[in-house]
């Protein structure tokens, strides 16, 4: 089998309470609590989904990026093979933390079925796949850091073998206020080639 | 019982995390799940744990919740008849 080239067709990051879009800033506030800054932005990007406030801060962390993004990717018309490889390096401990905190009180005991459904790091690839009607493969991997090699490679395996039209590839990390999202769609037509080394760079601008 | 109900409004707005609805656009014989609130499952069970928590009735039935979370009119009304706390 001869491995088809692959393209970076755009690319996301969201940190220190800014949103950049394919290089450009696309939205930022002064510096804010992570609940607020992502609040701001479901409201500037008119997202209109208000199961948004039900989700945890993870899970809208890789909403935004993955709603930047898809919005102009779906045809709501036809199914959208887009797969979704995830990863980070936290998984979901911010929310688990939380729910810990919650259960530790035996006098005050009331495990919050809202909060424990969080407890996975792969809930927010649901959440997308909900909002997207996405049917599609989907993964999420927890890495000590980000890991341009293996993102590379599974998403071309995921290309390649025609399990998917596109991948939307991100890596989604929060823990304890501090995050950083970076998001990229893949697909086999583009301009930017889908290599390590370009990943990478992306990654750290 | 006028009361209760305002107070069951703002708790289902703030546990449910209802952020674009406000206490006004409850009203309170409109259905909480499907149509009306557009309240989930996960929902109802955390409307079980309020219960519990803040009005000390325990469900043993979780089938109850049907009829007892149909509005804010039916849970202040068994609220108010259940409650020991």
């Amino acid at each position: 089998m001869t491995a088809k080239k692959t393209y970076i067709q755009s690319f996301c990051s969201i940190q220190n309470n800014e949103i950049i879009l394919n290089g450009e800033t696309v939205f930022n506030t002064e510096p804010t609590v992570f609940s607020d800054f992502s609040k701001k932005a479901y409201q500037n990007f008119e997202m209109n989904y208000p199961k948004f406030f039900k989700m945890d801060s993870l899970s809208k962390l890789a909403f935004l990026g993955a709603e930047i993004l898809l919005r102009k990717e779906i045809d709501a018309t036809k199914e959208n093979n887009i797969a979704l490889l995830f990863a980070n390096k936290s998984s979901s401990l911010d929310t688990d933390v939380k729910f810990q905190n919650s259960i530790s009180d035996k006098e005050n005991y009331y495990p919050s079925p809202a909060v424990f459904v969080y407890t996975l790091p792969n809930i927010c690839l649901g959440e997308i796949s909900i909002r997207h009607q996405l049917k599609s493969e989907n993964s999420f991997f927890i890495f000590e850091a980000f890991n341009p090699v293996f993102m590379v490679n599974y998403a071309n395996v995921l290309l390649n073998t025609k399990k998917a039209e596109k991948v939307l590839c991100g890596w989604v990390e929060y823990y304890n206020e501090e995050y950083k999202a970076f998001l990229y769609l893949v697909g086999t037509e583009g301009n930017t080639e889908h290599q390590k080394e370009t990943v990478e760079k992306l990654y750290n601008k | 019982m006028e009361a209760l109900k305002q107070e069951l409004k703002e708790k289902i707005i703030a546990v449910l995390n209802l952020e674009d609805i406000n206490l006004e656009d409850i009203n309170d014989n409109d259905p909480l799940f499907g149509d009306g609130l557009g309240l989930d499952s996960i929902d109802a069970l955390e409307l079980i744990v309020m219960l519990d928590k803040d009005y000390g009735i325990k469900l043993v039935d979780p089938k109850e919740g049907k009829v007892i979370f149909q509005s804010i009119e039916t849970m202040g009304n068994y609220i108010k008849e259940n409650r020991t706390k």
